[in-house]
C-alpha cells in the first residue's frame, strides 16, 4: 500500500507485525489521543536494607535473568565515548544468549565491534533513531532478517508506551550514582550532562541496571535517574572514553561555506515574522547549524531581542547566551560539551528533561510544540522539501532520525541548513532516497546558493521577499545545481526491506531497501 | 603518441583530483586504474572523459592512477590535459 | 573583491555563493611557480562553465617579465573576463606595452578592443610614482589598486597594523583614479581572525576614499559589505532609477530621462547593484 508520499509500505513485516502508513504529520494526533493502548510498567518489590551493589556487569547480567529473545536498550549520551553497549552485549554473547532485540536511543561508530554479533545471530532486531559507520553499512547490505526499525527520539518514548518495544534489562551509565541506583550524568570525572531519554527505560524495563565509575555517597542529587526504579548498582573503572564523551567547549565553525549558509538561515530567521521576543529556538550541535545561533546571537543583541527558551541537544554556545541573559531557560536532552553539565548541574534555569517531554507526541504536550525556530541539517532534501537524515548517498545507512521529526513538526519555522551539493553529489533531489521528516513540516530551506521557501507558506516567502533575500523555486535550484555536479547515476538496490522508518506517531513514512553489491 | 616522461597534476584535496601518468612500452596499449570517492555515482561519467581525452590526443602506451575526490567535470579535464601535457613534455608558462 | 587561488578547484566552484561583488582568480602570488600551467587550465576551464553568479569575474596574470605572463594572456584573453588585474603596474609604458599585446590576441579571436578592461595594481614605489599616468591614459583601465605587501617590501620597510608606511601611497593612488573617474581598491587585510581590525581598516579606506576592498577570505566579506552599505540617498535614487526602468521596459522603451538625464543599461545595473547592497526589492 501507499502512504500519503506515495512510498510503497507493505502492510506486514515478518518479525515486526502490521505496519500502519503514513498519513500526515498531525493526522492521527489530532484525535486527541492514541488508539493503541499503554501497557503498564513493571511493578517490583525490594526489602529494605538490601544491597543492589553488584562486583561486575556480568554479575549484575546473570542477576538479570538474560535470556534468548529478549530486548535489551541503552541511552547514548556518551556518543562516541560509550563502551558499556559493546561490553554488555559481549557479556552476553559469551553466556550464548541469542535472538536479543537490541533497543539503544541510537548508535555510534564506537558500537562497529557488535558487528560479528548481528551476523551470528546474537542480535536479531535493531530499533534505533540513528545507526552509522560499519554498521550502517551492513544493514543496509542486509546483514539482518528482520528489518532495522528507525525512530524518532518522540516516537521512541511512545514504543515503549505501547509495548511495540518490551524492555528485558536496560543498562544506564551514570556518571554519578549512589548504592540505591539514584544516578546522574551532571557530574563526575565522565560527566556527560542530561541522561533524558533513560529515563522512559529506567519506568519501563523489567530489570535496570545502574552502571557508574563514580560511586558517591547516598544520596547522588540531582536524581535525574531515581532508585525505585532501579535493579542492580554496578561500579567500574571506566563507563566510556572521556576524551569522546564530552570535550571542552564546541566551536563555531571556521568554514567559510557553512558560514555563509548560516548567515543566510540568520538572515531568514529575522526575517521571517517569528524573531519577536519570548520566541523559542533549537538548532543543533552540526557545523552550519550551530553557527546559526552565533549570528542569531548577534541579532538579538542589536535588536534587544530576548527569548523564552532553547531546547534539544544543549552546546556551550546554548550555555553562553543562557547566561547573557538572551533566553529564560535551556530544556536539555542530550548535552554536548563539558561546560554544559556545570550549567545543568548549578544553574537552575537549565532544565534536564526526559525524552517524553522533549519530543512524546502522544501526552497532553511535548516542548518541542512549543518551538518557534528549529534549525536543522539534512543529507539530501527533495522539490517536495521531504528530508532524508537516514541513508547516505552511497546508499548506506548512516544518520539519525533523532530529534528531526520532532521538532520540525512542534516548530512555527523550520530551517533546514545543507550545502546545495558535496563532493559532486547534489543534496536537492527530485526525490529523497528516504524520507525522515516530510515536507510539510519544512518551511524553508537554506543553501549557499538560494533559499527555497515550501509554496504551502506564501507568506513565510513574501516576508523573505520584503527583505531582499535571494528565493529561488526549490525545482530550478535542483536544475541549477544537477548542472554543476552532473546527475549522479542511480544506486541499485534488491525488493529486501533492511529498514523501516517510523514517523513519530507510530505510522510508516518509508522503507529502505537492501543495496545491490556491486 | 605516448607518454615521454612520468607526469603529475592535481592534488588530493576534496573538489580535485591527482592523476599520474608513466610511459609503457610500445605496443603495450592503456591501462588505467580510476578511483572515487564518488565512483558508484559519477564512475562511468569519469571512464568516458578519460578515454574521450585519450582518444582526441591520441595517447597509447600510457600507465594512468587516477584518484579522484569529487572532482567536477572541468576540473577532471583541466588535471588530465596539464598531466597529459607535462607528460610528452609540452607544458608551457610554468617552471618544472 | 574576493581572491580566489587559481589552482584550488574547491574555492574556484564555490567562489560566487559568498556574496562578493568582485572574483578575483589568481594565476599569480597564489600559485606555486611549479604549478602556473595547472592554475591557468584550471581557470580557462572554469571560468565559462562555473556560474559566479552576480559577481564580475576577474583574473590576475602574472607579469610580462616572467616566464608565465604571455601564456596566462593567451590562455585566458580569449576567454574575456570582465577584466585583467596586472601586477606589479610601474608605468604608462608598461601598459600601453601590456594592452597591445592584449589587442592582438583579440584580433586573432575576433573579439571587439572594448569588452574587457584592466585593473593595474600599484605595488612599487614606481608605481605609485607613475600612478597618474597610468590611471588616465588608457579607456581600459578602469580600476587600480593597492598592493599593501608588496609595496611595503618594495619600500624595504616593515608593515604596521596601522598602515603608516603605505598611507601616502593609498592617498596618492586614490587621488590618482579620482582624477581620471576609475574605481580604485583597497589592498587585503591579511589577519583574517582579526575582525574589529579588519572594521576599522574598511572604515579607513572608504573615509580617504577608497571604492572598495579585496578579500583574502570569504568571512571578510560581510564586514566590508556593512561597512559600504550605500546610504539612505543613495537607494531611494537606485529605487527611483530601477522603478522608471521597470515601467519603461514594460512598455518596450529601453532609455530613457530621470530629471533630464538619460539612464541606460549600466546605470539601472548600477543602480540594481545598489538595491541589493541594501537589500531593497522593487514591487
Amino acid at each position: 500500500m501507499l502512504n500519503s508520499l506515495g512510498r510503497e509500505i507493505p502492510e506486514y513485516i515478518e518479525g515486526i507485525g502490521k505496519l500502519e502508513p503514513y498519513q500526515g504529520a498531525l493526522t492521527k494526533l489530532s484525535k486527541g489521543w492514541m488508539d493503541e493502548p499503554t501497557i503498564p510498567a513493571p511493578n517490583k518489590a525490594y526489602l529494605p536494607h538490601q544491597s543492589k551493589l553488584c562486583n561486575s556487569l556480568e554479575e549484575a547480567i546473570l542477576r538479570s535473568n538474560p535470556h534468548n529473545g529478549m530486548t535489551i536498550s541503552f541511552h547514548h549520551h556518551l556518543r562516541n565515548g560509550d563502551i558499556l553497549l559493546v561490553q554488555t552485549l559481549t557479556i552476553l554473547h559469551n553466556m550464548g544468549i541469542r535472538y536479543i532485540t537490541l533497543a539503544s536511543s541510537s548508535l555510534n561508530e564506537c558500537h562497529d565491534p557488535i558487528l560479528p554479533y548481528l551476523e551470528d545471530g546474537t542480535v536479531t532486531r535493531i530499533y534505533s533513531s540513528g545507526i552509522r559507520s560499519q554498521l550502517g553499512r551492513a544493514v543496509a547490505m542486509g546483514v539482518l532478517d528482520i528489518p532495522v526499525v528507525i525512530h524518532s527520539h518522540g516516537g521512541r518514548v511512545r514504543s515503549i508506551h505501547t509495548g511495540k518495544i518490551q524492555i528485558d534489562l536496560t543498562v544506564i551509565a551514570a556518571s554519578a550514582a549512589d548504592c540505591e541506583g539514584n544516578a546522574t550524568g551532571s557530574h563526575g570525572k565522565s560527566a556527560f550532562g542530561s541522561i533524558g531519554y533513560a529515563v522512559i527505560d529506567a519506568r519501563y524495563a523489567k530489570q535496570v541496571i545502574v552502571v557508574t565509575d563514580n560511586l558517591v555517597n547516598f544520596p547522588c542529587i540531582p536524581l535525574s535517574i531515581s532508585q525505585n526504579f532501579v535493579d542492580q548498582v554496578v561500579v567500574v573503572d571506566s563507563i566510556g572514553d572521556a576524551s569522546k564523551i564530552a570535550t571542552g567547549t564546541t566551536r563555531i565553525t571556521n568554514s567559510p561555506m557553512d558560514l555563509r549558509i548560516a548567515k543566510l538561515a540568520a538572515d531568514v530567521i529575522e526575517h521571517s515574522g517569528f524573531f519577536e521576543p519570548g520566541f523559542a529556538f533549537q538548532v543543533g550541535a552540526g557545523g552550519a547549524s550551530l553557527a546559526v545561533a552565533k549570528f542569531i546571537r548577534e541579532k538579538m543583541k542589536t535588536k534587544a531581542i530576548k527569548g523564552s527558551f532553547m531546547l534539544g541537544g544543549i552546546t556551550s554556545y546554548c550555555v553562553d547566551m543562557l547566561n547573557d541573559g538572551l533566553f529564560e531557560t535551556i530544556f536539555d536532552v542530550q548535552s554536548f560539551d563539558a561546560t554544559v553539565s556545570n550549567s545543568l548541574l548549578n544553574n537552575r534555569r537549565h532544565i534536564e528533561i526526559p525524552a517524553a517531554l522533549y519530543a512524546n507526541p502522544f501526552n497532553c504536550g511535548c516542548i518541542t510544540n512549543k518551538i518557534d525556530v528549529v534549525v536543522l541539517g539534512a543529507l539530501e532534501i527533495d522539490v517536495d522539501f521531504n528530508v532524508n537524515v537516514i541513508t547516505g548517498s552511497e546508499g548506506n545507512v548512516r544518520g539519525a532520525s533523532g530529534g528531526h521529526s520532532d521538532t520540525a513538526s512542534g516548530a512555527k519555522l523550520t530551517v533546514v541548513v545543507c550545502p546545495s551539493f558535496r563532493g559532486r553529489i547534489p543534496i536537492i533531489k527530485k526525490r529523497v532516497h528516504t524520507i525522515v521528516t516530510p515536507g510539510e513540516s519544512i518551511h524553508v530551506l537554506v543553501t549557499e546558493r538560494g533559499i527555497c521557501v515550501n509554496p504551502a507558506f506564501p507568506e513565510l516567502e513574501a516576508n523573505l521577499k520584503k527583505a531582499g533575500l535571494n528565493i529561488k523555486d526549490i525545482h530550478d535550484l535542483e536544475i541549477e545545481v544537477d548542472k554543476i555536479t552532473g546527475i549522479p547515476a542511480p544506486l541499485e538496490y534488491t525488493d529486501k526491506i533492511v529498514g523501516i522508518v517510523e514517523y513519530r506517531d507510530g505510522t510508516i513514512i518509508d522503507v529502505v531497501h537492501q543495496l545491490k553489491e556491486k | 603518441m605516448k607518454p615521454k616522461i612520468a607526469a603529475q597534476s592535481g592534488t588530493f584535496e576534496s573538489s580535485d583530483v591527482i592523476f599520474l601518468i608513466e610511459p609503457r612500452p610500445d605496443n603495450s596499449g592503456r591501462k588505467l586504474e580510476i578511483s572515487s570517492t564518488v565512483m558508484q555515482q559519477f564512475g562511468a561519467n569519469f571512464n568516458r572523459i578519460i578515454v574521450e581525452m585519450l582518444d582526441q590526443y591520441d595517447m597509447t602506451d600510457i600507465h594512468l592512477i587516477a584518484k579522484d575526490k569529487g572532482a567536477l567535470e572541468p576540473t577532471i579535464k583541466a588535471r588530465f590535459e596539464t598531466a597529459i601535457k607535462r607528460s610528452l613534455d609540452e607544458q608551457e608558462g610554468t617552471l618544472k | 573583491m574576493l581572491y580566489i587561488p587559481g589552482n584550488n578547484p574547491a574555492m574556484i566552484q564555490q567562489g560566487g555563493v559568498y556574496g562578493a561583488d568582485s572574483i578575483l582568480l589568481d594565476l599569480e602570488d597564489a600559485v606555486a611557480l611549479n604549478q602556473k600551467d595547472a592554475a591557468r587550465t584550471l581557470v580557462r576551464n572554469m571560468i565559462n562553465v562555473i556560474d559566479f553568479y552576480d559577481a564580475e569575474v576577474c583574473v590576475r596574470v602574472n607579469h610580462l617579465s616572467t616566464p608565465f605572463g604571455l601564456a596566462d594572456l593567451e590562455a585566458i584573453v580569449p576567454l574575456q573576463p570582465s577584466a585583467i588585474r596586472y601586477p606589479k603596474t610601474e608605468s604608462g609604458e608598461e601598459v600601453a606595452e601590456l594592452l597591445k599585446i592584449i589587442e592582438q590576441i583579440e584580433d586573432r579571436h575576433g573579439l571587439p578592443h572594448n569588452k574587457m578592461t584592466l585593473h593595474a595594481m600599484i605595488e612599487t614605489a614606481m608605481g605609485v610614482q607613475n600612478v597618474f599616468d597610468i590611471a588616465s591614459k588608457f579607456d581600459r583601465v578602469d580600476a587600480i589598486t593597492i598592493g599593501g605587501q608588496d609595496l611595503t617590501a618594495d619600500m624595504n620597510i616593515v608593515y604596521t597594523p596601522d598602515g603608516a608606511g603605505i598611507d601616502f601611497a593609498r592617498k596618492r593612488i586614490v587621488m590618482a583614479a579620482k582624477a581620471s573617474h576609475i574605481d580604485v581598491i583597497d589592498t587585503v587585510f591579511p589577519d583574517v581572525n582579526d575582525e574589529e581590525g579588519l572594521r576599522r581598516e574598511t572604515e579607513y579606506a572608504k573615509r580617504i576614499g577608497f571604492t572598495g576592498k579585496a578579500v583574502i577570505n570569504p568571512r571578510q566579506i560581510e564586514i566590508i559589505h556593512d561597512v559600504y552599505t550605500p546610504t539612505d540617498e543613495e537607494v531611494r535614487k537606485a529605487y527611483r532609477i530601477v522603478k522608471e526602468f521597470k515601467i519603461n521596459s514594460a512598455a518596450g522603451i529601453g532609455v530613457f530621462a530621470i530629471d533630464g538625464k538619460m539612464i541606460d543599461a549600466p546605470i539601472v545595473t548600477r543602480a540594481e547593484y545598489i538595491l541589493r547592497l541594501a537589500n531593497v526589492t522593487v514591487g
